[in-house]
């Protein structure tokens, strides 16, 4: 997040009298932070996708390092009931639940199926292990290179330092942050150009211990890799922990894309798109402000 | 005014079509020739890869508390055809394992000839390409022994699996490994498991164990073992039964 002013002064075709307020476009994005983060869009996208294929072929998760069958903490399966209609039942810990249309039986080409998550939630939609792999493994290696490329220009432009890693004056206000969020009441003018505090726990989270995490739990999966990583695999309790853990992650990543997204649209679609796709990023400031400039 | 409106609109409609293309373009570039090939060469760079890292070191072996109450069997579970049902009846007293194609000694080894060979047990996981593990107690030959005894000739670069069992397409099961596999301790031609005869669902009378790789290398029921400088020519042509059904060749990931 480069907030370099652009053009310091351009007056919104609607300064006018009553509201003194001067609209400036600042250059936000930079170009390779632009191109990297849509990189990292469509990676997730295909790997959240693919992943799911992936997780139908045995739709249980475990902890330890084999598979005890009878003791999935989350499984999507399916019963049929009197009648002989499939039911989806997702089976959390000892808790039971319908989950019919959704998970565990979902309609493929107007038909109930017995399928962990939904076709259309899965690349490519219908049941195909092998394809779900080949993508997944593909965009995994792009995930990677991108994010290695990402921490070395975040690292070396002091992106990471200035604009993610909270200051102390951000920690003390920490408190009036949440405030501010739980009340959808967002910076605006000046201040809305520096991430705020959750802004930047947010994003740090989600880049280092997500990110980092997905991928680390993603290799102790890998039996050939198990033969040199087998601390990990024992850190996190086994091979099959490691693969619930790197289910949770990419489950972190949905939520935090959810929330991403309502930001982006509460605190001005246009805006925000805008920012990510030319660099341009627009705000409103007092008049007054300009000439402290 | 307009002009803002009118990018804002082109900015969110370009959004939804990427969005779309994404995900209904993924199912239809699944389906083409080139597509697979582009996103299989990742496994390639993977194997490469995973090979530096890696090198020789040795699969985790567990202790005798670790191991599964029951050795999940997958695939096929009991091999249909006269002359395995011949064998089995007899408690494959008649077997012999072949080894034979690019080697100075064609062996015909029989399950007593296999046995009185130095033995190896380990307690490894098993990784299925479905995302199960199961850990069992695999006693058996290592295949390296086996292979010093035929002597692999110069052009041989890989060791082909040939298998009792038919698939649903009637084709006979196959599996093939590199040298660097082939050669590993660990890779093993079993006759146990869990210090028991192996049981014909895990794969009897003799099955493949290569504990750094998934399930589907593990050939199970295996008739012989061929020493190839190409398998380009063998079945669907690219190294074994499910590879040729779009799995990948290398599967230590």
């Amino acid at each position: 997040m480069a907030s370099i002013p652009e053009d310091a002064t351009s007056p919104s075709p609607v300064a006018t009298p009553p509201a003194p307020t001067v609209r400036r476009v600042v250059y936000r994005h930079t170009l390779p932070l632009r191109i990297m983060h849509w990189i990292n869009a469509i990676c997730l996208l295909i790997l959240l996708g693919s992943g799911l294929q992936i997780f139908n072929a045995h739709p249980a998760l475990y902890w330890g390092h084999a598979s005890h069958f009878d003791h999935p903490w989350l499984s999507l399966g399916a019963t049929r009931t009197g009648d002989g209609r499939l039911r989806g039942v997702a089976q959390l810990g000892s808790h039971r639940f319908d989950t019919t249309g959704w998970f565990g039986v979902s309609k493929m080409h107007g038909q109930p199926t017995v399928r962990g998550f939904p076709a259309w939630a899965t690349i490519p939609g219908p049941q195909w292990l092998a394809m779900g792999r080949a993508w997944h493994f593909f965009f995994a290696w792009i995930f990677v290179l991108n994010g290695v490329c990402f921490f070395t220009y975040a690292l070396w432009t002091r992106h990471l330092t200035r604009d993610l890693v909270p200051t102390r004056h951000d920690w003390r206000g920490i408190g009036r942050s949440i405030i501010e969020h739980a009340l959808l009441r967002h910076p605006k003018g000046e201040a809305a150009l520096r991430y705020n505090v959750l802004q930047r726990l947010a994003y740090l989270a989600v880049i280092f211990l997500f990110g980092g995490g997905v991928v680390l739990m993603g290799l102790a999966m890998s039996p050939r890799m198990d033969s040199v990583l087998g601390w990990l695999v024992d850190a996190v309790g086994g091979r099959q922990s490691a693969r619930s853990i790197h289910f949770l992650f990419a489950m972190g990543f949905i939520a935090f894309f959810l929330i991403h997204i309502f930001e982006v649209v509460v605190t001005g679609v246009g805006n925000n798109l805008r920012s990510i796709i030319t660099g341009r990023y627009a705000i409103e400031s007092e008049a007054r402000d300009e000439t402290h400039q | 005014m307009k002009l803002i409106n009118k990018r804002r609109r082109f900015l969110r409609d370009a959004l939804a079509l990427t969005g779309a293309v994404a995900l209904g373009g993924c199912d239809k570039l699944s389906e083409t020739q080139w597509a697979p090939k582009v996103l299989g060469s990742a496994t390639g760079l993977s194997h490469a890869t995973q090979r530096v890292l890696s090198r020789d070191a040795m699969a985790r072996e567990y202790s005798e508390a670790d191991i599964s109450p029951v050795f999940r069997p997958n695939g096929s579970t009991h091999p249909q055809s006269a002359e395995y049902r011949a064998l089995a009846a007899d408690g494959f007293r008649d077997y012999r394992l072949g080894v034979g194609g690019l080697v100075a000694h064609p062996l015909s080894l029989s399950l007593d000839n296999l046995r009185a060979l130095p033995n190896r047990t380990q307690i490894t996981r098993h990784d299925c390409v479905e995302g199960w593990s199961v850990i069992g107690k695999w006693t058996g030959v290592q295949l390296s022994r086996v292979l010093k005894m035929a002597q692999p000739t110069k052009l041989a670069r890989y060791v082909v699996f040939r298998c009792y069992d038919q698939m649903d397409d009637d084709s006979e099961y196959y599996e093939s490994l590199g040298f660097d596999d082939a050669y590993h301790p660990q890779t093993l031609l079993a006759w146990a498991l869990n210090g028991s005869t192996l049981p014909i669902p895990n794969g009897a009378p003799l099955r493949l164990r290569v504990p750094r790789q998934l399930g589907y290398k593990m050939a199970k029921y295996l008739r012989r073992i061929d020493l190839v400088d190409s398998f380009k020519h063998i079945e669907g042509g690219r190294g074994g039964y499910w590879e040729d059904q779009g799995y990948q060749w290398y599967a230590g990931i």
